[in-house]
């Protein structure tokens, strides 16, 4: 046979790592034709509303369901009363905490669920949620974390008297843990005696992933043959199905969980949320299909937030300014139920990764988390486990450091980065980084943006500004960020008990075509672009000729889902160690019809060819028909791999990112210049879609520093439950991104991959709030929280005196 | 986010719609945009029995420009303003303003009518009317009658304006001199932090006649007639400027939201009714 196709155009072919492919799930989501949980519709389906608690903190005096009970269309409202006898008025957290699925004697939080409605059609379900009657005696409310642990108001009566929680002694009746890492004496000891020493307290404000696509489920009880199918908005289905087994007493064979497409998660849909659990018991109690979707306010008020963290640092450091020790303290601020979504083993997530990019040699973290009259969540918004507050405290620390040292803060930064040749890195606070190459990239990108010109544009303009010719201030915020993605290993990482490994099933079809499944589930992330990517380089089939499945954990293989960027760390790594399953085989079959010994030939892109002899070859379609259609000697039928893989160790991808913004003083206006941004998260899988992911990971990054939060008032109403009030980016608020890379593989991963979806977000918050500060840092300022809003800036401004 | 139930009126003229409304009083409301009306019903802060929606009336549709006047129906949308080349030439702040109105897609559908009918104190027209000296033709059961946008506004969503009266149509004198819509949002369809229109005449170097009007500084419009006072017969120098905005900040009653404190919002308040006096005078 005549090849005429050249070994580059095979490879082509393939669109295999590093090719650019176009997102296969596009051509749907353009066209309107994505499936999402809204769009489930099932036969005899009854739609679900709740009832909420409109107070932050009150007693149920009574429940009074008669009028809506009366509404025709309505067939239940349920209460706290019905779900007792099931033991489901109440809920696990994924903390190790408990929740109210409906409100069990009192409220906690503004928009708490109290009752649940079910009725013909959801315009019913709205009108009967007005006529259920509550009566409500109106509690103390607490809202200030560090007044909640002085107050006498308890919150959690449910756990009066309990000085012992999930993650050890509570303090206070409002208290749920202390968590600590590392040394406190040493470092207290280092920071003692250090030259220099900054401290600074600062507050990430509480805030909210807020998808496009808000959550929801439709149950569906079958009471003939036993099965309960939930569809859901669920970023981990395998988990909501244990979840769903232990609660419910189902047989987890009689559960199936199907995650349909899922218009963003962000961290907000990891968590198991009431609606879940009222659509299942309503489907249970009706006996036909329950769906229920929130709506948007609903969403931001009582599904999980992020962040909420008070971050009290001390960094020392000598006169030459190498960082000598770093001392963390977080109050962290988790509403009414501690419901974070974190390795069990993590009750404050990886924030012990807060000493950075940085060569700190002595650290220590505590965090002490405590209930509010707030909603409860804690999530990973585009980030790994509280990575994003480490990445913040660590680069505004380095800021104060270098303000306190007089330093230019770029260089500070270079002078204390961990160096190449440290690899494998042990942190003080106990993680090993994987790679790095940290100087490398921070040099190509003050390279790329000419920083020493930015630093004398900015000198002239201060001066000018000081000779009262412009009112416009210029900002250079840098960050330089390590993230830790990829939980497991399962050693260190579970959640409820369920190790953190991921999975994928490959079944080759016998004319050279492959579908695989993973535990997974994309929400955006393009899975089903880039895994058949990683597979078509592993086993010689075209990227086109490959189905990606995941979410039907009646089909897919067991995994943890999809969060904290831990697909391509270990998913990623499990299609390529199943493809190495297929190839290993397909090499013995490939021996076998050309007639020679397994050693003797080799892989070659699409092929295996006689070592020595390439015109002798037998193509993956060949094999694939092979296996299926021709008896082998001591080889069964069929070409299938399956491979359940627990990371040896997460990756750590890095980044150094700039933004220039130019701030006008009197109005508190931002405008932001420029924004580069260079990642390294290893093997680049498809450049397109991890452009795209930075984009979307600084766009999400641009609205919590810019803008985006949670706020309530002293009464624990949220001020800012619609998209008028919560920052919500679009293409008129978003400044052009320049993206550029360096590569540094991870030397554990199969492929060398280390994951980026949150990087940018990661990187990006403190690159944008530092371009803020920098921008006074002449003035006098040495912080001042987020978000960055006009009043917010014009404040800053106003107490330095710019205004007089 | 799901409204009551309603009933839903779509009548071909102007008869029909002031019939359902004569019949259903305060129970009937009639629908413009939407933008305002339809998040309030959804809120379930609006009970709205009866909706009239009165896209189908071909009379209310429209920009007129004749003998010197310049006539818009009122369910004339924020696109079309845009859009329409003889309205720029006749009073370019029109379309200065409509730009700075939210996004494309709600100015297809967002209509001036119900901008300026609403009350909202966050909508941009009505400080703009105001500005212009608009005036405002209601038709009711009774006939019509004509109120100028400056005496227009009572409180936030209390207008002049019966409830069973319908604003047809808003006219105002083709411009002269120079003009400037300022406005600060935090983002895209945000509501102004701070908003103001300006038109300035000058005669050789004189400021003849001048208009300051401010929008969401106040439950209502703001037509500050202290600051057109300060600039009328003056040449608007930095000096004349700084008095006009003295005076214009005597009129504003800002109050406290997510924007920001009252003392931020004076500032910002001062920084752009400055700037938009600037821009005016310098294409005056």
């Amino acid at each position: 046979m005549k090849d005429e196709v050249t070994r580059d155009e095979r490879v082509a072919n393939l669109k295999g790592l590093g090719c650019s492919r176009k997102r296969v799930e596009d051509a749907r989501f353009t066209q309107g034709k994505g499936n999402y949980i809204d769009d489930i519709s099932l036969p005899g389906m009854l739609h679900g509303d709740f009832v909420r608690s409109p107070y932050a903190h009150a007693r149920i005096k009574s429940i009074n369901i008669d009028a809506a009970m009366a509404l025709d269309g309505v067939t239940a409202v349920l209460t706290a009363k019905d779900l007792e006898p099931l033991s489901l008025h109440w809920m696990p957290t994924l903390a190790g905490d408990k929740q109210m699925v409906l409100a069990d004697g009192k409220v906690l939080f503004q928009g708490q669920e109290v009752a649940f409605v079910v009725a013909r059609d959801r315009y019913i379900a709205a009108d009967a949620v007005e006529l259920v009657e509550v009566e409500y005696e109106e509690l103390p409310v607490v809202v200030d974390p560090f007044k909640a642990l002085e107050s006498d108001v308890v919150l959690r009566e449910d756990l009066e008297g309990q000085t012992e929680g999930a993650h050890g002694p509570r303090k206070h009746h409002n208290h749920i843990f202390t968590w600590e890492v590392g040394e406190e004496e040493a470092t207290n000891a280092v920071i003692d005696d250090a030259d220099v020493v900054a401290e600074e307290t600062m507050y990430y404000h509480r805030t909210h992933p807020c998808p496009l696509e808000p959550c929801g489920s439709v149950a569906s009880m079958d009471k003939v043959n036993g099965k309960l199918t939930l569809y859901g908005t669920f970023q981990a289905p395998h988990v909501v199905r244990t979840v769903a087994s232990l609660l419910s007493g189902i047989e987890e064979h009689n559960i199936r969980v199907v995650s349909p497409d899922i218009g963003g998660g962000f961290g907000n849909k990891v968590g198991v949320y009431p609606g879940y659990i009222c659509s299942i018991v309503a489907s249970i109690v009706t006996g036909v299909p329950v769906k229920w979707v929130e709506d948007r306010m609903e969403n931001l008020m009582s599904t999980a937030f992020a962040r909420d963290y008070w971050m009290t640092g001390k960094i020392s450091a000598t006169k030459e300014g190498k960082i000598t020790g770093l001392h963390c303290h977080v109050t962290a601020d988790h509403g009414a139920f501690d419901a974070c979504a974190d390795p069990t083993k993590y009750p404050a997530g990886f924030m012990n990764i807060c000493t950075g990019s940085y060569d700190i040699p002595t650290a220590y973290l505590a965090v002490d988390g405590v209930y509010t009259n707030k909603a409860p969540g804690g999530v990973s918004y585009r980030c790994s486990f509280r990575v994003t507050e480490a990445v913040y405290f660590i680069e505004r620390m380095i800021e104060v450091l270098a303000i306190e040292l007089d330093m230019d803060p770029a260089e500070l930064r270079r002078i204390n980065f961990i160096k190449k040749e440290q690899f494998p890195y042990q942190s003080a606070l106990g993680w090993e980084y994987d790679s790095g190459d940290y100087h490398t990239a921070w040099d190509k990108a003050l390279k790329a943006v000419d920083y020493a010109g930015l630093r004398a544009e900015q000198a002239e303009r201060v001066a000018a500004f000081k000779r009262g010719e412009t009112r416009t201030l210029m900002g250079i915020g840098l960050s330089f960020f390590t993230e830790i993605v990829g939980a497991g290993p399962v050693k260190n990482c579970d959640i409820l008990g369920m190790g953190m490994f991921d999975s994928c099933e490959i079944r080759i079809h016998p004319t050279g075509s492959a579908i695989a499944r993973l535990g997974t589930i994309s929400q955006g992330q393009g899975h089903a672009t880039t895994f058949a990517q990683i597979l078509a380089s592993e086993i010689g089939i075209p990227a086109d000729s490959i189905t990606i499945e995941e979410g039907d954990t009646d089909t897919a293989p067991y995994g943890l889902g999809t969060y904290g960027s831990r697909s391509t760390p270990v998913a990623g790594a499990a299609t390529a160690m199943a493809g190495r399953k297929i190839r290993a085989k397909a090499q013995m079959i490939a021996a076998y019809l050309l007639e020679v010994h397994d050693d003797d030939v080799e892989f070659d892109v699409d092929r295996f060819v006689v070592k020595g002899a390439p015109e002798r070859f037998k193509t993956m379609g060949e094999i694939a028909y092979a296996a299926y259609n021709q008896a082998i000697p001591g080889i069964e039928p069929g070409l299938e791999a399956v491979s359940y893989y627990d990371p040896p160790n997460m990756t750590y991808p890095f980044g150094a990112y700039v933004c220039v913004m130019d701030i006008d003083v009197d109005t508190g206006v931002t405008d932001i210049r420029r924004f580069y941004a260079l990642d390294d998260c290893g093997t680049r899988i498809n450049p397109m879609v991890i452009e795209g992911q930075i984009h979307g990971g600084l766009t999400e990054a641009l609205a919590v520093a810019m803008g985006q939060e949670i706020a309530y008032d002293d009464m624990g109403n949220v001020k800012t439950a619609t998209l008028m009030d919560f920052f919500l980016p679009t293409a008129w608020e978003v400044p052009n991104y320049e993206t550029d890379h360096t590569v540094t593989p991870s030397p554990h991963h199969p492929i060398g991959a280390k994951g980026v979806g949150e990087s940018p977000h990661v990187g990006g918050v403190p690159c944008f709030s530092n371009a803020v500060q920098d921008a006074f840092r002449p003035f006098g300022l040495r912080h001042t929280n987020m978000p960055h809003d006009h009043w917010r800036i014009w404040q800053a401004a106003n107490s330095l005196g710019l205004h007089d | 986010m799901i409204p009551s139930q309603f009933e839903y009126h779509r009548p071909a003229d102007m008869a029909g719609a002031l019939a359902v409304l004569a019949e259903h009083g305060d129970d009937a409301r009639v629908l413009a945009g939407g933008h305002s009306l339809i998040p309030m019903m959804k809120l379930r802060m609006a009970d709205v029995p009866h909706l009239i929606d009165l896209q189908d009336i071909e009379a209310l549709k429209g920009i007129k420009i004749a003998g010197g006047q310049i006539t818009i129906g009122a369910m004339t949308t924020q696109h079309e303003l845009i859009a329409d080349t003889a309205l720029h030439a006749a009073a370019p702040i029109i379309r200065e303003a409509s730009l700075q109105i939210a996004d494309p897609q709600v100015r297809y559908m967002g209509t001036i009518g119900g901008n300026v009918a609403n009350g909202d104190p966050g909508n941009d027209m009505p400080g703009l009317m105001q500005c212009l000296d608009a005036q405002f033709t209601l038709e009711g059961a009774e006939g019509k009658r004509t109120v100028p946008a400056r005496d227009f506004y009572e409180a936030a969503y209390m207008t002049e304006r019966d409830d069973e009266e319908i604003l047809t149509q808003i006219s105002f004198a083709v411009q002269q001199g120079g003009y400037a819509y300022e406005k600060q949002k935090r983002k895209i369809g945000d509501y102004a932090t701070a908003a103001c229109a300006v038109s300035i005449t000058k005669e050789n170097g004189t400021v003849t006649a001048a208009s300051v009007a401010m929008t969401n500084l106040s439950d209502t419009p703001v037509f500050s007639e202290a600051a057109n006072a300060v600039l009328v017969g003056t040449s608007c120098d930095t000096a004349d400027i700084k008095a006009a905005v003295a005076a214009a900040l005597e009129d504003i009653d800002p109050t406290e939201d997510n924007r920001g404190p009252v003392a931020f919002k004076k500032h910002v308040a001062g920084i752009i009714i400055k700037r938009a006096i600037e821009r005016a005078a310098s294409r005056a």
